[in-house]
């Protein structure tokens, strides 16, 4: 599938096209076709969003797995700041990048 | 210190108030992406793999302890409570929020300071030695030479936009601290033999893709002619330096292209007509009162006289952390101290805003007010008193800064890495760590000596890898994290670029190699020898056998 990413044009964020809005977690991210180019012209006209682009990702069973690993580390957060990462209770979570 | 006159402080405050106005019009919507982009990075704000990242200038690397002060309090006020000091001998944080860059410029100008020369294709940031003014094998102190570089390349309107960025480093004694050689342009000021002073121009070197070790192309400018001198080789590159390819662009590609002795003579061409300028208004060369004007701020503090020497080394911990972290300093009774931002196992450069704050606490205290950042990614205090070392200790041992590795295998420099870095092609920061782990609990840490290794997560080669004695690259192998070893790099005066040894490792692999290596080394090593020293005297190959032998099959 893919799936469109993007900044936070005040925070920086990372965030995702959930179909309607944007989200900080990537297992809330929309697949999306044809209408990519115009999700991404409407949302950053509105500045909603920053550089938004388009990445491949796989329903995995676990949740949405980006392709890429730079989009998985995008997605968790830094490996070697867990707590700093979306999944600060889990010491395991730097696995999921790699 | 330089103390910013009332010039400095109006262009910083100015441009302070450009980005406020600059920003909002971008948050409002006025300004597209494309046009703020320049804008942004003329003030040090990039858009990193989390959020937006903020390099704050540290220039020549210098800092009081107001501005250190400072620097942990917007690590608390507008970022996650922590900065990673770099290779460029500046900060960086790594959480910052668009809406508020502003204001953290707006603090930073209170302490004359400011982002400027931190990213684009201008001169960048000059850097130095972070021992100068205080240590005894400098010919001069270089940081008023390096203050007036700043105040000649900033917002210098020719260079603003030049084929690519522009690095200089600046020192002042054969122990090259300042990795000078891997410049754009890098000035090591010397004495002729009637005694006088002038500069020796290296210029063409840098890491990155295509690492050069920059040739010298003039041993001695005299001082009242060296930035007409640094203006021709800029202004040579500028005419001639590559726009067309991003990778060809640096000036070591023009140097090497042309040959060294061809750029050297398009340089004297064009120096000889600035020279024929100096008395007109064509003349750039600042006068010597103004260099002299500045060289006041950096005379020496109040040293006392006639104190001792000698250390009560009984306890056993500080006699290693002196013997590893304190440098012989200018003057009797005094120590240059390393702090090491390298603990086992932790984030090589990363410091809290507690341990910022301490530092400067300490800078102040006992450095008569002046704390260096290193290329090391470390923190050094230029002038402590000796009798003051077991108190300064104790305090860094208590807040995790006391670790007594300062250029061993441990005091890694690792640049961001894929955990951070959008331009990455794998993480830097974990092999950092795990091989920091490996060789403290391994014991061999120590007894390996001085070692410099260096970790880089791409071909850009901000973690210095070509250079270090173990090098250590991080690639792409088909989507998946790949390091490569090299050998032999150094960036000290007898500098050198490291060779590869051969296939790539996986994460853990690459650790491994890293201890065959140093096994190599201390199976071979004679009398004092360096790790370098044998790998010089004994060549790759014994390496390689080790590093690539075939595990014996059993049974
Ligand atoms: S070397 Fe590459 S990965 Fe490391 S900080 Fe520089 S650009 Fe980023």
């Amino acid at each position: 599938m893919n799936i469109l990413t993007g900044n936070d044009l005040k925070t920086g964020a990372v965030i995702w096209w959930d179909g309607s809005g944007w989200s900080l977690h990537v297992n809330d991210a929309a697949a999306v076709g044809d209408e990519a180019a115009g999700i991404i012209a409407t949302e950053q006209a509105a500045r909603r969003v920053n550089g938004a682009y388009l990445i491949e990702a796989e329903a995995a069973p676990e949740g949405i797995r980006p392709g890429h690993i730079k989009e998985r580390i995008r997605a968790l957060g830094p490996t070697v700041r867990l707590d700093l990462s979306l999944k600060p209770a889990d010491p395991a979570a730097g696995n999921w990048v790699i | 210190m330089y103390v910013y006159d009332h010039y400095d402080q109006q262009m910083v405050d100015t441009r302070v108030a450009e980005f406020r106005d600059q920003t909002r019009r971008r948050i409002e919507g006025t300004l597209s992406e494309e046009n703020f982009r320049p804008l942004r990075l003329q003030n040090g704000l990039y858009l990193q793999l989390h959020a937006y990242m903020l390099r704050v200038a540290v220039p020549y690397g210098t800092l009081s302890g107001a501005q250190m002060r400072m620097l942990g309090d917007i690590a608390d006020k507008y970022d996650r409570g922590y900065g990673h000091f770099t290779t460029r001998q500046n900060i960086q944080y790594n959480w910052i929020k668009l809406e508020e860059a502003p204001d953290i410029l707006a603090d930073l100008a209170t302490v004359e300071m400011h982002a400027i020369q931190t990213s684009g294709n201008c001169i960048r940031n000059t850097t130095s030695d972070q021992f100068a003014g205080a240590t005894p094998d400098e010919v001069v102190d270089p940081r008023p030479y390096g203050e007036l570089i700043r105040q000649w390349s900033t917002f210098h309107p020719e260079f603003l936009t030049l084929p690519r960025k522009f690095k200089i480093a600046i020192i002042a004694s054969e122990t090259d601290r300042a990795a000078m050689r891997l410049h754009d342009i890098g000035i090591n000021l010397v004495k002729n033999e009637a005694g006088e002073l002038g500069a020796a121009f290296y210029v063409g070197g840098g890491m990155g893709r295509t690492p050069m070790i920059a040739p010298l192309i003039r041993d001695f400018v005299p001082l009242d002619q060296f930035i007409t001198y640094a203006e021709a080789c800029l202004r040579v590159y500028n005419r001639y330096g590559r726009r067309d390819n991003k990778y060809k662009a640096r000036i070591k590609i023009l140097v090497h292209e042309l040959g060294a002795a061809e750029y050297t003579r398009q340089v004297e061409a064009e120096f000889a007509h600035l020279l024929t300028l100096q008395n007109t208004a064509g003349n750039i060369e600042p006068p010597l009162a103004e260099l002299e004007r500045i060289k006041a701020y950096f005379a020496d503090p109040a040293f006392e006289s006639g104190l001792s020497d000698s250390l009560d080394l009984a306890n056993a911990d500080f006699a290693k952390w002196v013997a590893t972290n304190t440098a012989p300093h200018k003057v009797p009774g005094y120590a240059i101290v390393s702090i090491s931002c390298k603990p086992v196992g932790g984030i090589p450069g990363d410091a809290t805003a507690d341990q910022i704050r301490l530092m400067a606490d300490l800078g102040r205290d006992l450095s008569f007010d002046e704390l260096r950042v290193t290329h090391t990614q470390n923190i050094v205090l230029p002038h402590v008193k000796k009798a003051d070392l077991f108190g300064l200790w104790s305090k860094l041992v208590a807040a995790d800064l006391a670790t007594a590795n300062i250029d061993q295998i441990g005091d890694i420099i690792a640049c961001p890495g894929l955990d951070y870095c959008s331009l990455a092609n794998a993480r830097s920061i974990p092999v950092a760590q795990k091989i920091s782990q490996a060789f403290a609990s391994n014991g061999k840490g120590e007894k390996l000596g001085e070692l410099k290794l260096k970790i880089s997560g791409c071909i850009i080669a901000c973690g210095h890898h070509h250079a270090g004695h173990i090098g250590i690259l991080g690639v792409d192998r088909k989507g998946t994290e790949n390091y490569q070893l090299s050998l032999g790099g150094s960036e000290g005066a007898d500098c050198s670029l490291g060779t590869i040894t051969g296939p790539g490792f996986d994460e853990d692999g690459i650790v491994g190699a890293v201890e065959k290596a140093t096994d190599v080394y201390l199976a071979n090593k004679q009398g004092e020898e360096r790790f370098l020293d044998t790998y010089r005297r004994i060549g790759m190959a014994p390496f390689k056998d080790a590093i690539y032998a075939k595990e014996p099959v059993n049974g």
